[in-house]
Order: C-alpha cells, then sequence, then structure tokens
C-alpha cells in the first residue's frame, strides 16, 4: 500500500498563496514554466520540476471588457502571461476598465476574491 | 504547431465511405413548451429511424447527449425500450455529435455494430433561457467573474483583432451572412431583417463581442441513423456516406490555449480531409459552429478556406451569405437557424441535407460538405467530411 505522505501540487499551491507567494512550476529538464499546478510537465509527462516564485512581471495577452447590466460597472478579465512562461486568467486592478491594453506590461499582486486568497495584476509603469 | 510537435497528423486511419447517414430528421426547432429535453431527442430520432426506413427495432446502438442528464445513453436505451449492443454519450461539448460519428463509423466499419442512432434535444428555451448546463468555468478561471462561455470567445477576439486587425464590421458580415440564409429556411428562428449598422449598433457585452455577435438561445432536437453505405443504399433516402471525420483537443480553459488565434481545428480539419481524399477547394458547402460570429473567422482559418488572419477580408462583402463566394450555414447557423446550447449534430444534419437535396436553401449539385463541430469554450474540435454516394 502507497500512503500519501505529503498533498497534491494544488493544495501546495494554495498554502503557498494563503502564505503570501505565488508558485509556478518549473521543469528542471525542459526549464518549461508551467500553470495551474499539476503532477508532471504537460506534454512530456516529466515529474523532475521545482517550484519557483512569480516572475514580477507579467503581460497582457488577451482582454475583455465585461458590460454588466447599469448600474453594475464594466470590469475588465484578462490572459496573462508571466515572463519565462506560464499563462493565466486574471484581471488588472486600478485601472480602467477600457485602458487596459493587449501587451501591457502588469505585475501580479494576492487579493482577496470571495474570501479567498487569488491573484490580480496592476499596471506597471503607467503614466 | 502541437499537432506537428506529436506529428499526431501522420497518424490515424478512417474508412472512407463505408459509413453513411441514412435518415436524418429535426424537431422542435426554436419552440417546444411542455417536452422534456428526452421527448425532443425522442421526436428527432424517432422521425430519423422513419426517414430511413428503418424501425427502433433496426438501431443497435445508441449515441446521445443531454443538457440535464450525464447518463443520457443509458436514458435513451430505457426510453426507446431497446437493447443496443453499444451506447455511448461521450461529451466533447458541442463538437460531440461529430466524435459520436467518428466512433460510430469505426464500429459500423468493423462489423461491430449495424445501425447507430445519434440524437440530441434540448429545451434551454422553453425552460427559462438559461444555459441547460452545470459547465462553467475551472476553479483558475472562476475568480475574475468572465461570463461562461461568450468572454472566452471574446477573449479570442480581442487577440485576433490585435494580431491581424479584424474589426467589428467583419464579426457584423458573419451576423448578417448567417441572417440572410435563415430568411429563406421556415425552420429558422430569427429572420427579422439584420443590416451590418444593426450590429454595429448592437448592445455590447463582453468586448468586443456585442449581442449581435451571440447565437440564439433555442429549443430544438436533432438525430441521424448511421450504417453501413450498402445497407444505406436500400433505404428510401439518399445515402450520405461519411469520407472522413477526425477530432482533437488542445485544452479546457481558453486560458491555457498556447495560440489562442487558432483552434484545434487546424488539426481535425487536415486530418479529416486526408482521410477523405479531398482539400477545402473540393468542399461544395461549409457548416460550421458559429456559437459567436468569432467562431466562423477562426474555424474558416484554421480549416483552411483561407489563411491565417485573413478570416475577416474572407467574409466580408456578403461573401457566405446567400450568391456569396462560399455557402457557409446555409440554415442560418447557431446565429440566426437556432442554437440548443449544443448545435454540432445540426451543422451535420444541414450538411447532410445539402448532399441528398432537401435543405431549405438547397444549393444544385452538392457533392461534397463539411460539418465542423466546436466543444467547450474553443477546446475540443471535430470535422466530419460528407459526400454523395458517387464520391466513395
Amino acid at each position: 500500500m502507497t500512503a500519501p505522505v505529503e498533498p497534491g501540487p494544488e493544495a501546495h499551491w494554495r498554502a503557498a498563496l494563503q502564505e503570501g507567494r505565488i508558485l509556478l512550476q518549473r521543469a528542471r529538464g525542459s526549464g518549461t514554466v508551467f500553470f495551474p499546478p499539476r503532477l508532471a510537465e504537460p506534454g512530456t509527462g516529466d515529474t523532475d520540476w521545482e517550484w519557483v516564485e512569480a516572475p514580477a512581471l507579467a503581460t497582457v495577452y488577451a482582454l475583455t471588457i465585461v458590460h454588466p447590466r447599469p448600474p453594475k460597472e464594466p470590469y475588465n478579465v484578462v490572459i496573462v502571461d508571466f515572463d519565462g512562461g506560464g499563462r493565466m486568467m486574471g484581471r488588472v486592478d486600478n485601472i480602467a476598465a477600457d485602458a487596459v491594453r493587449i501587451g501591457m506590461q502588469v505585475a501580479p499582486r494576492i487579493v482577496t476574491i470571495a474570501d479567498e486568497p487569488a491573484i490580480a495584476f496592476e499596471p506597471v509603469g503607467q503614466a | 504547431m502541437p499537432s506537428n510537435r506529436w506529428g499526431r497528423h501522420e497518424r490515424g486511419r478512417f474508412p472512407r465511405g463505408r459509413a453513411a447517414i441514412a435518415g436524418l430528421a429535426t424537431w422542435g426547432m426554436g419552440e417546444a413548451p411542455g417536452h422534456t429535453t428526452m421527448e425532443i431527442a425522442a421526436q428527432a430520432g424517432l422521425r430519423a429511424v422513419a426517414d430511413a426506413g428503418m424501425t427502433i427495432a433496426d438501431v443497435d446502438a445508441l449515441f446521445i447527449c443531454l443538457p440535464d442528464d450525464i447518463f443520457a445513453g443509458l436514458s435513451f436505451a430505457e426510453y426507446l425500450g431497446i437493447d443496443p449492443r453499444f451506447t455511448d454519450n461521450n461529451r466533447t461539448g458541442g463538437s460531440s455529435f461529430m466524435s459520436h460519428v467518428i466512433t460510430a463509423s469505426l464500429a459500423i466499419a468493423a462489423g461491430h455494430i449495424e445501425t447507430a442512432l445519434i440524437a440530441y434535444g434540448s429545451n434551454q428555451r422553453s425552460a427559462g433561457g438559461k444555459l441547460s448546463t452545470p459547465v462553467t468555468w475551472n476553479q483558475w478561471d472562476a475568480p475574475y467573474r468572465a461570463l461562461f462561455p461568450a468572454s472566452a470567445y471574446a477573449l479570442a477576439a480581442s487577440r485576433h483583432f490585435h494580431e491581424y486587425g479584424t474589426t467589428r464590421t467583419h464579426l457584423a458580415e458573419v451576423a448578417v451572412a448567417a441572417r440572410q440564409w435563415a430568411q429563406t429556411n421556415p425552420e429558422a428562428f430569427a429572420k427579422d431583417p439584420l443590416t451590418i449598422e444593426d450590429c454595429l449598433a448592437s448592445r455590447m457585452i463582453t468586448t468586443p463581442l456585442a449581442k449581435s455577435d451571440f447565437c440564439l438561445v433555442t429549443d430544438g432536437g436533432g438525430a441521424i441513423v448511421l450504417t453501413a453505405t450498402d445497407r444505406a443504399r436500400d433505404c428510401p433516402r439518399a445515402p450520405v456516406p461519411v469520407l472522413g471525420g477526425a477530432a482533437a483537443t488542445w485544452y479546457n480553459s481558453v486560458a491555457q490555449s498556447r495560440d489562442i488565434t487558432t483552434t484545434a481545428a487546424a488539426e481535425s480539419g487536415p486530418r479529416a480531409y486526408r482521410m477523405a481524399g479531398l482539400g477545402p477547394n473540393d468542399i461544395d458547402v461549409v457548416q460550421i459552429y458559429d456559437a459567436f460570429t468569432i467562431n466562423t473567422l477562426l474555424f474558416l482559418e484554421d480549416l483552411g478556406f483561407c489563411a491565417k488572419g485573413e478570416g475577416g477580408d474572407f467574409v466580408s462583402g456578403g461573401a457566405i451569405a446567400p450568391g456569396g463566394r462560399l455557402a457557409v450555414n446555409t440554415n442560418g447557423g447557431g446565429l440566426s437557424c437556432g442554437h440548443p446550447g449544443m448545435y454540432g449534430l445540426f451543422a451535420l444534419i444541414e450538411a447532410a441535407r445539402q448532399i441528398r437535396g432537401d435543405a431549405a436553401n438547397a444549393l444544385p449539385n452538392v457533392a461534397t460538405a463539411l460539418a465542423h463541430g466546436n466543444g467547450g469554450t474553443l477546446s475540443s474540435q471535430a470535422t466530419i467530411v460528407l459526400g454523395s454516394i458517387d464520391t466513395v
């Protein structure tokens, strides 16, 4: 019998986020950085990977502005690429919804969404 | 391209022309109040079996998806009172039915089954206009409150706009073309006049997609009977052989796309063509899963009808509308004919009707048709090439 001795990658990732750290995984062989957390490098199944801290910079890859019926305010939803690899959905805070642009540099930070720690982004070097 | 990374284009065989659509039907298109999803699927299924000149006792394999029953295959066997040798409710979203055609064709060619009934039914509109599916964002995407599934398509559209200069006018061309086909289809749900200007003035919902870029929310059911082509020759209707079929899945969440402007149709399409021994230039009519206007552009590109990024120019000036250079979604598509939650089977039915010559907007001399299904949020793609009996 093989008993699990430590939590799975997702639980580990969530515990780290709770402690204020944003983690990604990096395969030691290929150097590929990936997200969301999983047991093996996607596409190869390589289980020789390590946790790495998310970089300070990411880039907006795709974006949409959701327009709820007034009086609710429009809000943005983006897909971002971390520098060095790893793609995730997110939002850009501290900017007007219609001022977000594809290609914009953003920085990740930990926020609270629905009482849970989550990742959001804010613009970097905006005028 | 991941498809090249693993060389998957080079593998895979298909029993070209060995199975054929012998019967088909739709039922309850638009609104079917007072009917359950199973009743709608069975209404279409019984009619498709009759259309094939068969009885339900001839069916020995069932393929079905229902929005509200994850054991739909079992329920369908019970409902019809038959004991199928094979039952499959594999669901890859709206592309499920193309996958069902592939599985059924392989099983028929292998002699594992004789006659498959592939069916779908939805009361999505009568049930209150809600998407009657439990599917939504995964745990990684959910916190950001994007609209499911619309914002996934909007994210792809935003990148397509950014990389290729695609515009909302290009999207409007798709919506207007679909509407023009629908206007001469008695089965179509939305027939009001629609102009490019109307689309551009349409209420923005998830930028850059406005209401006119969204498919309909309707009820409706459909079914096809698939059997050996040799057997289908003895059925009352002209058989519609399946020349090629291929599926490809690259991800579930659109946030995990490698290139959000290129879908797995770029893999399923070429493999289906190769199996059929045809290319995009050989296809007479195209039925594609237009849950949103951007789909039509993405899939026309990925299926090789134009180069990547040129979808907007390709559809401009009414090019896919009646009288245009390529007949696309000749029933009005999910945008204007009907979209009961999962559209894939309706693209197949319209493709087969065009080959049989009994489509509402029947085009002359249709020998080949492509039906393309999309499942999830641009996630699972499946392509079927159909032909007339003369193409086998």
